[in-house]
């Protein structure tokens, strides 16, 4: 294989153990956990060029980069993160964090509970998105980065981002939120549901704690992931890509799979129940539907943010139906009302959701130039 | 270190006082609040509908909002800038007399540029049957975004017409200003202007 300079090449990840209890905004405590995590470039000598990247439902920490030489995938966001790409890893210390919760190494649902030396399963509490933050921010101690040059997410991960300069003003110098919201719709909760009642009905799931069972509930997992991902790209991706093509020639009057479209989403959901856990997404889903920082400030969102420090790029694209522009620009306007420095982009894309990880030029040239300058302004 | 700035970007920042609050219609790459910023520590918004002009915007540091100024200003609280421009976008745009409304209720202050279509060049040239081509309207008749040109009389009456006094008022061309005759003379119009509801009552500056 050839070395591809804009790659950051062959990366291995690390995992930071906490032995001091995290407290969980369900009242909860987690006595000790787990984070796996990714750096990539250098932490500079002010330690002012690190970056956060936040991932959203199914990430993970392997943001870039690949494990091995022969490792089919790199990393999630690789096409945005490497060397002169628009987060510049030759001047961008680049930081990914699995999630508490989720199934890539981080304490999770997976994880022994050190109370029964059995795995949690059901028993693993729910955590929040301002749970994550917390657990990020106790890395960024050990990592010794008091703040971030920015924190960025799509999607979960831009709420995540958009917490951060909630509940920390002081340690993101930018916030950038791409294809997110300031909170679900009931359409979007609904949508979560109908993923999680297929866990929750399929058979093998034993009430969460199916490890002990030998089986995992990967019926329900791929029905989730298969109506999660027609959520995530648009009619109009979907239609140039596979419109009504057959796999064979004619009708086969049956319930198989028979246009290629089917086939797609039977083996992504496939793929994913065989790398994902159905608790995890249990979880993950259930902390989208509860995001809703202006929940605390009488449901003012500029209230929210009032003392928020961070300068905001939100980013939306226009055949994103799960995170329309619209909810973007509800972010937007608060930050307006609240009157912050704040840009927006409405990015022309057919990719739907799923456009916040697709190369479509403007949104590329947008990032380059938006993170171009933060490397200036934090010296890096 | 500064570029020199267009000489009608120039005479509008002329009018803004340091320190204030602008929001830049149709902004294109961010250039007149960049300078504000560096030499005025003017804070504020751009709002440009062009994917160009945004990157242009972000990349100089500018706070931009992409949207059309077709759907108006919805969300800009009321009052909330000192100065609303909207340079040499007037005349494309379709809903003319909504902006002005607007320009009046989220700023203290209106700063709207255009190309004059009083202008002697332009008059000529439609004496002699042909639809003006000049240095502020460099189009011809079927490729012109330009929907609503007006001469500097026109605007001067719409302003009126819409609860506002003007009070400031130069006119251009090439670059320089032109103080004779200028409906005839001057090719860009640049008026300032402010709603006589509001100026009534302040009078602390």
């Amino acid at each position: 294989m050839n070395h591809d300079p804009h790659s950051v090449g062959i990366v291995s990840p690390q995992c930071a153990e906490f032995d001091e209890p995290l407290p969980l905004q369900s009242g909860a405590s987690l006595p000790s956990y787990r984070l796996m995590y990714e750096t990539y470039g250098t932490l500079n000598a002010d330690r002012s060029n690190a970056v956060l990247i936040c991932h959203a439902l199914s990430g993970n920490h392997h943001v870039a980069g690949r494990h091995h030489a022969d490792d089919k995938y790199p990393g999630w966001w690789d096409t945005m993160i490497g060397p002169g790409k628009p987060i510049d890893t030759s001047r961008f210390f680049v930081v990914g964090i699995n999630n508490l919760g989720g199934c890539h190494g981080s304490t999770g649902p997976m994880s022994l509970n050190p109370a029964t030396g059995k795995p949690w399963g059901a028993a693993f509490p729910v955590v929040v998105v301002n749970d994550w933050v917390h657990a990020q921010a106790c890395l960024a101690d050990r990592l010794g980065i008091e703040k971030w040059a920015a924190v960025i997410g799509g999607s979960l991960g831009g709420m995540q981002a958009l917490r951060w300069t909630v509940t920390f003003p002081q340690r993101v110098r930018h916030c950038l939120t791409i294809a997110s919201a300031p909170k679900l719709t009931a359409q979007n909760i609904a949508f979560n549901d109908v993923a999680r009642t297929a866990i929750l009905a399929d058979p093998d799931f034993h009430g969460g704690d199916y490890y002990q069972h030998g089986v995992a509930p990967k019926r329900g997992l791929k029905l989730a992931r298969m109506l999660g991902h027609i959520t995530y790209l648009s009619d109009e991706g979907l239609g140039g890509k596979f419109g009504r093509q057959l796999k064979s020639d004619g009708y086969q009057f049956g319930y198989g799979s028979e246009f290629e479209i089917e086939s797609y989403l039977r083996y992504q959901g496939d793929r994913f129940a065989d790398v994902f856990d159905a608790n995890t997404y249990l979880l993950m889903t259930k902390a989208l539907d509860y995001f809703d920082p202006a929940r605390h400030f009488g449901g003012s969102l500029p209230a929210a943010l009032a003392a928020t420090a961070a300068k905001f790029l939100v980013v939306a694209f226009t055949t994103d139906w799960r995170f329309s522009p619209e909810r973007s620009k509800e972010t937007v306007q608060a930050l307006l009302d609240a009157k912050k420095s704040v840009s927006y982009a409405e990015i022309e894309s057919v990719h739907g959701h799923d456009a916040f990880l697709m190369t479509d030029p403007s949104y590329m040239q947008l990032m380059d130039a938006y993170l171009r300058r933060v490397a200036d302004e934090v010296g890096a | 270190m500064t570029a020199p700035l267009r000489p009608d970007l120039a005479r509008i920042a002329g009018w803004i006082a340091a320190g204030s609050r602008v929001l830049d219609l149709g902004c294109a790459d961010g250039e007149l609040l960049a300078h504000l910023r560096e030499t005025k520590q003017v804070s504020g918004y751009g709002v440009e509908i062009d994917m160009a002009g945004v990157i242009g915007c972000v990349s100089r540091g500018v706070n931009v909002i992409q949207r059309d100024l077709e759907s108006g200003l919805a969300g800009f609280e009321a009052g909330s800038f000192d100065y609303v421009v909207l340079s040499l976008t007037i005349q494309s745009m379709k809903n003319v007399e909504a902006i002005i409304d607007e320009m009046l209720r989220v700023g203290r202050t209106g700063i709207v540029t255009f190309p004059n279509f009083g202008y002697w060049e332009n008059r000529w040239q439609l004496l002699k049957g042909g639809m003006p081509v000049s240095e502020t309207i460099p189009y011809q008749w079927y490729n012109t975004p330009n929907i609503h040109l007006c001469t500097l009389n026109d605007f001067d009456e719409l302003l009126t017409r819409h609860g506002a006094r003007i009070n400031s008022q130069i006119v251009m061309h090439k670059g320089r200003r032109i103080t004779f005759l200028p409906n005839l003379l001057g090719s860009l119009a640049l008026v300032r202007f402010e709603s006589l509801a509001k100026t009534a009552p302040t009078a602390a500056e």
